[in-house]
């Protein structure tokens, strides 16, 4: 079986991922990047918008307080505060830095990074290349391994000396050791060869990205199967706030093909705007109370905003993404949709035709290629589509590292940072700023360690992977994926109920039985059928934590509504709730734990106004001493 | 609305293999994808092919769709008529690991071979100054998915597998006219070397990468030609040349 | 470091398929239009040099402008000169025609033109190209294809020339101003198309400003450059247009010159 020896591990090649690998190389140590696809085809090429990043390019009042206020009131309060603030105060740097590497972003008229607007963001702060961000991102990290890997190749004669890819090799199991029950490496296939693989390692950064794939309506590709989720919970890691999931509100839904594809939120924010089949902007009707006085309440001040942002208040097609996606589901319901189940998006009315084909050109492109609609001339369809986990592993917010000894998490699989909800350009600059740090931190980790941990348990976890290709005569396991898919999607969806979610609990506990059941024909060579089975118990897992998560939490916030609770209280918001599993992947739990109270000076960064929303008056009190003695103080 | 289609589309293992016949339902609005994935689902589990975002971005689900280069996933099944036999087939230019799944190692190891992006040592980042118009040239370069079908069909290596060594191929050439015309790089990227060292003159402007490019990146006309003009400006531009050759000897 | 590396087994294989191409479309029609195109133009100018009725006031066929030799009629001669002398007595296109025949061979659409239709490498895209060796345009003779910038300076010396004749053929027999003939909407457009072929050479979108990596602190030359390259982007088209506008003027004067046209307003 191949082995191979390194410091750090790092599961996944999107963003984070290949942000830790730089930096746990920088700091001197031998570094693996282990990914399911080709290097550089990640999820994150998908981002389209930008980057957030208080810089003040475009508007000098932008700072990281407030990034770090329009992240939690994104969040609903919700998020780990500690974890907001490091994100806003380092994610200039973080994108200063990819300059630095080579990205070219789009230029304000003085030669700096521009910066555009975006949902529930105060100020124009996406740093971004027109709408393909997220591929100038990867490719700019991309190239960055490739240029240490020139370095490592002038100083040693080996371009894989300290910073090695893996492409198409999945993990399927992190290796422990027995007796510290630290980690001590990760096992996994190459999906070429089907030939096993073992990493020795004693610190293992899981970048792994989301879970879409549990559902059927998803902009997420076939990689989101919720792998380092589930990875981290078999290793005795624990998943934090599960029940928040992102339904982006501007999917494509037609042609069928295609459904779920996203449609960037800078079609509104250059001036996109929604409608109903009766032709009315119908956001004006779904302004919630707690934005009230943020957001314009006529046509005309959403429409003088575009060139006039000091002294009009935005649009609400611009609200928070939770916001507009059921906004969305409830004129579709209401039976004012689009013929093809979604609402109108209108750019065509709105900008000159050049315009749009030179701000939003794979936008253009992606419409005119897969539906044969032409943007500039006509309006698309669009509805919410499954976008993005903001639960995840419970991570130290400095560090990153989880509960396990040597265990760290960055991006979308870790959890916390963007509490019930994610503000849109919040993700790719989560990823440089807790990749960063993930990739630091695990370097210190290594770097204190007095003796390697010795791997174990190679054997049976080899005996896991095999068993669909053993069996003859199982289960399709396509059919059960698409059994899992249509569960989640109807009965966990973006409206929740307690009787569906308990009637998916049950469906997921039938499905995890067929799919310990699956067969698998055909070799061990690039064999889809095969890498389906293995991947559908990572999925199963994560949908039981997310079904048993949102059953749990009877209230509405952010990326969880309920039917039957369907407002916010203040005294969930100071319950988290965490998930936990046996080794085995059996006795899925969820428990409650308190969210902190926020340190003194960043809560007295808001108005008491807006906290006595959604701070219990406990909270309020240690918010007025928090007051007191800022005002002593100074 | 739907419909049944004839697909042949080529099976094996290593090179070893064959066009393997399928009659496989098609409905409206499918692309080339969709149906390689109903073939996987209902006929052939094991069918391999790469895909990832399904939407043009990432570049995965490259392959030979009735002979021209394509992005499965951008390819309308509308583009045919309901009793054509598709054939689908994996890129000819790179050898095959299964089915429609190519090695495609030969990129990686070619984009090792160009130097990075080197920036002035006293510029600290977030004092970047670029105007937007001297970004655009190379943005439009950098718009490229690596689906690698430009490496795919230039004959250059297609019909010549001797040429590998010594040709990068369309996708490194305007990753070097990228760096070559970024403002802020400061290496002596040399265009002659591009000629010499990474094969640039083996290009005869047949312009098929551009043709096939799913991002329509001008590669022709807006990198190889341009980087071509560079190589004569230090090559063979009789001023410099007989300069060089003054310098050289008294250097 | 302790690494089993377990490279795969050798598998470098392509896929083992006999056919040159599975495309299922005319691939062919292009290259064989190129071809058709191409031969037609060489067919009429190897006709063209040695016929003899290149000149009727106030009309110069373009094959044989600039006329340098005492062969030449004087009042077809470039500003009245015969640099040549007495001694040149070959047919005067063979004196300037390498010029913008240098400048089309070794034109970057021409190229493509010609290396797909005539040398089938490769015919189409995705189709074998029948050669068993290919070096490109690394050796001679193909690396003198580098000297195209050279030939488009003398490309502009020849469409001023044409522009010259062009103007001049707003003068009738006598030598006033105030004529118009077909003949002189013919040589007009046919110097207009010239141009626009010449400044959408990609070396004159080089000299411009392509060369340098700073548009910003040369605004005239980007402005210049962005001009060319809107040219540019047609160079294919009107590479042809340009192509048949000469052959087509040339042709039209020497059927004047012989007097088979000679309607009044020829």
């Amino acid at each position: 079986m191949e082995r191979h020896e390194y410091d750090v591990v790092v599961i996944g090649a999107g963003g984070a991922g290949l942000r830790a690998a730089i930096e746990a190389r920088q700091q001197g140590k031998r570094t693996a990047i282990v990914c399911k696809s080709l290097f550089g085809k990640a999820h994150t090429v998908m981002a389209e918008g930008g980057a957030a990043a208080a810089m003040g390019n475009v508007n000098p009042n932008d700072n990281w307080m407030v990034h770090f206020r329009d992240t939690m009131r994104g969040g609903k309060f919700l998020n780990n505060w500690r974890m907001a603030e490091l994100h806003a105060k380092d994610a200039p740097d973080r994108v200063w830095e990819l300059e630095a590497w080579g990205a070219l972003f789009d230029r304000t008229k003085d030669g700096k990074i521009s910066q555009r607007n975006f949902g529930g963001h105060e100020y124009p702060r996406l740093a971004h290349v027109g709408d393909r961000t997220g591929l100038e991102l990867i490719r700019t990290l991309q190239q960055r391994v490739v240029a240490l890997q020139q370095e490592d190749e002038e100083l040693h004669g080996d371009f894989e000396a300290y910073i090695k890819v893996f492409a198409e090799c999945t993990v399927t199991r992190l290796l422990k050791d027995e007796e510290t029950g630290a980690i001590a490496g990760a096992f996994g296939y190459r999906r070429e060869t089907g030939d096993f693989i073992v990493f020795d390692a004693p610190a293992v950064v899981l970048a792994t990205g989301g879970i879409g794939k549990s559902f059927v309506v998803t902009s997420n590709s076939w990689e989101y199967t919720g792998d380092g989720h589930a990875l981290a919970l078999l290793a005795g890691a624990k998943l934090i706030n599960m029940e928040f999931i992102q339904f982006h509100p501007t999917g494509m839904v037609w042609p069928p093909s295609v459904r779920g594809i996203l449609v960037t939120e800078s079609v509104r924010g250059d001036g996109g705007v929604l409608r109903n089949s009766e032709g009315r902007r119908f956001m004006f009707d779904y302004i919630p109370d707690v934005f009230k006085d943020k957001y314009a309440t006529t046509e005309e001040e959403g429409d003088r905003w575009y060139t006039d942002q000091a002294n009009n208040r935005r649009p609400p097609e611009l609200l928070p993404r939770d916001e507009v996606a059921r906004a969305i589901n409830s004129e579709v319901k209401a039976g004012r949709g689009s013929p093809q189940g979604g609402v109108f998006l209108d750019v065509s009315t709105r900008l000159p035709a050049e315009e749009i084909t030179r701000r939003l050109p794979s936008m253009y492109h992606q419409f005119k290629e897969l539906a044969d609609v032409d943007i500039t001339a006509e309006p698309m369809q669009v509805g919410p589509t499954c976008h993005y986990v903001m639960g995840g592993i419970e991570v130290d917010a400095d560090t990153q590292a989880a509960s396990v000894p040597g265990l760290f998490a960055a991006g979308e699989v870790s959890g916390g940072m963007h509490g019930s909800n994610r503000l849109g350009g919040n993700s790719l600059s989560d990823l440089l700023v807790f990749g960063r740090r993930a990739g630091a931190g695990a370097s210190a980790y290594v770097n204190d360690l007095t003796r390697r941990p010795v791997p174990s348990g190679v054997e049976e976890a080899k005996a896991e992977a095999l068993e669909p290709l053993e069996r003859t005569g199982g289960e399709n396991p396509y059919e059960v994926h698409h059994e899992l898919q249509r569960t989640m999607n109807d009965l966990v969806g973006i409206i929740r109920k307690a009787e569906e979610m308990s009637e998916a609990l049950q469906g997921i506990e039938k499905l995890k039985e067929r799919a310990g059941n699956t067969a698998s024909t055909g070799s061990r060579i690039y064999n889809p059928g095969w890498h389906l089975a293995i991947d559908l118990r990572n999925m199963l897992l994560v949908s039981e934590c997310v079904a048993r998560a949102a059953l749990l939490r009877q209230e509405s916030r952010g990326g969880h509504t309920r039917d039957d609770f369907p407002t916010m209280t203040a005294e969930w918001r100071r319950r988290l709730l965490v998930c936990s599993a046996a080794p085995d992947g059996s006795n899925v739990k969820v428990e409650e734990q308190a969210q902190p109270s926020m340190r003194g000076d960043l809560i007295t960064l808001f108005e008491r106004s807006e906290l006595e929303k959604y701070l219990t008056e406990d909270e309020l009190a240690e918010f007025d001493a928090a007051l007191e003695n800022a005002v002593k103080e100074s | 609305m739907g419909y049944k289609a004839k697909f042949r589309v080529w099976r094996g293992e290593s090179g070893e293999g064959r066009l393997e016949d399928f009659t496989v339902e098609v409905n409206e609005g499918e692309v080339v994808l969709d149906i390689i994935h109903r073939l996987q689902a209902t006929q052939a589990p094991d069918l391999a092919v790469r895909w990832n975002c399904k939407a043009g971005k990432c570049g995965s689900c490259s392959m030979e769709i009735n002979g021209k280069p394509r992005l499965g996933c951008m390819t309308r099944m509308s583009t045919f008529t309901e009793d054509e036999t598709i054939t689908v087939t994996p890129l000819r230019t790179f050898p095959v690991i299964k089915d429609l799944v190519c090695d495609v190692s030969f990129n990686y190891e070619k984009a090792r071979e160009i130097p990075s992006f080197t920036p002035p040592a006293d510029v600290k980042p977030g004092e970047y100054r670029m105007q937007q118009v001297d970004v655009q040239r190379s943005q439009e370069f950098r718009k490229c998915i690596e689906c690698f079908l430009c490496q795919n069909v230039c004959h250059v290596i297609r019909d010549h597998e001797e040429n590998k060594p010594a040709f990068a191929g369309p996708r490194f050439f305007i990753r070097i006219a990228e760096l070559d015309m970024h403002p802020y790089d400061v290496r002596d990227r040399r265009p002659q070397a591009a000629q010499e060292e990474h094969g640039l003159g083996y290009c005869n402007i047949t312009k098929c990468c551009t043709e096939v490019c799913p991002e329509h990146i001008k590669i022709t006309d807006n990198a190889i030609i341009p980087m071509k003009e560079r190589a004569v400006d230090r090559k063979y531009d009789p001023l410099v040349w007989l300069g060089s050759k003054i310098f050289k000897r008294s250097s | 470091m302790t690494q089993t590396t377990a490279e795969s087994p050798v598998r470098k294989q392509r896929a083992q398929l006999k056919m040159r191409t599975l495309r299922t479309d005319r691939w062919w029609l292009a290259p064989a239009l190129v071809f058709a195109g191409l031969m037609a133009f060489l067919i009429y100018g190897f006709w063209a040099i040695f016929d003899k009725s290149y000149f009727v006031a106030p009309y110069h066929a373009p094959f044989a402008s600039p006329c340098l030799a005492t062969s030449c009629p004087p009042e077809a001669r470039l500003f009245g000169l015969a640099p040549f002398g007495d001694w040149y007595t070959l047919p005067p296109g063979i004196l300037i025609l390498g010029l913008p025949a240098g400048f089309r061979l070794t034109c970057y659409y021409y190229r493509k033109a010609y290396y797909r239709a005539f040398w089938l490498s490769p015919p189409a895209c995705a189709v074998g190209e029948p050669h068993k060796k290919y070096t490109g345009e690394t050796r001679f003779p193909l690396i003198f294809q580098n000297i195209h910038r050279y030939f488009f300076y003398l490309a502009v010396v020849i469409a001023t020339v044409l522009s010259y004749d062009a103007v001049l053929s707003f003068r009738d027999k006598d030598g006033n101003w105030g004529h118009l003939g077909l003949g002189t909407i013919i040589l007009v457009v046919n110097a207009v198309l010239i141009w626009l072929y010449t400044l959408g050479c990609h070396s004159c979108r080089h000299i411009t400003a392509g060369r340098l990596n700073h548009f910003s602190k040369h605004p005239l030359r980007y402005r210049a450059w962005t001009f060319v390259s809107k040219l540019n982007a047609k160079h294919q088209q009107f590479a042809w247009a340009s192509l048949f506008s000469v052959m087509i003027a040339d042709f039209y004067v020497r059927l004047v010159a012989k007097g088979i046209i000679n309607f009044p307003f020829a």
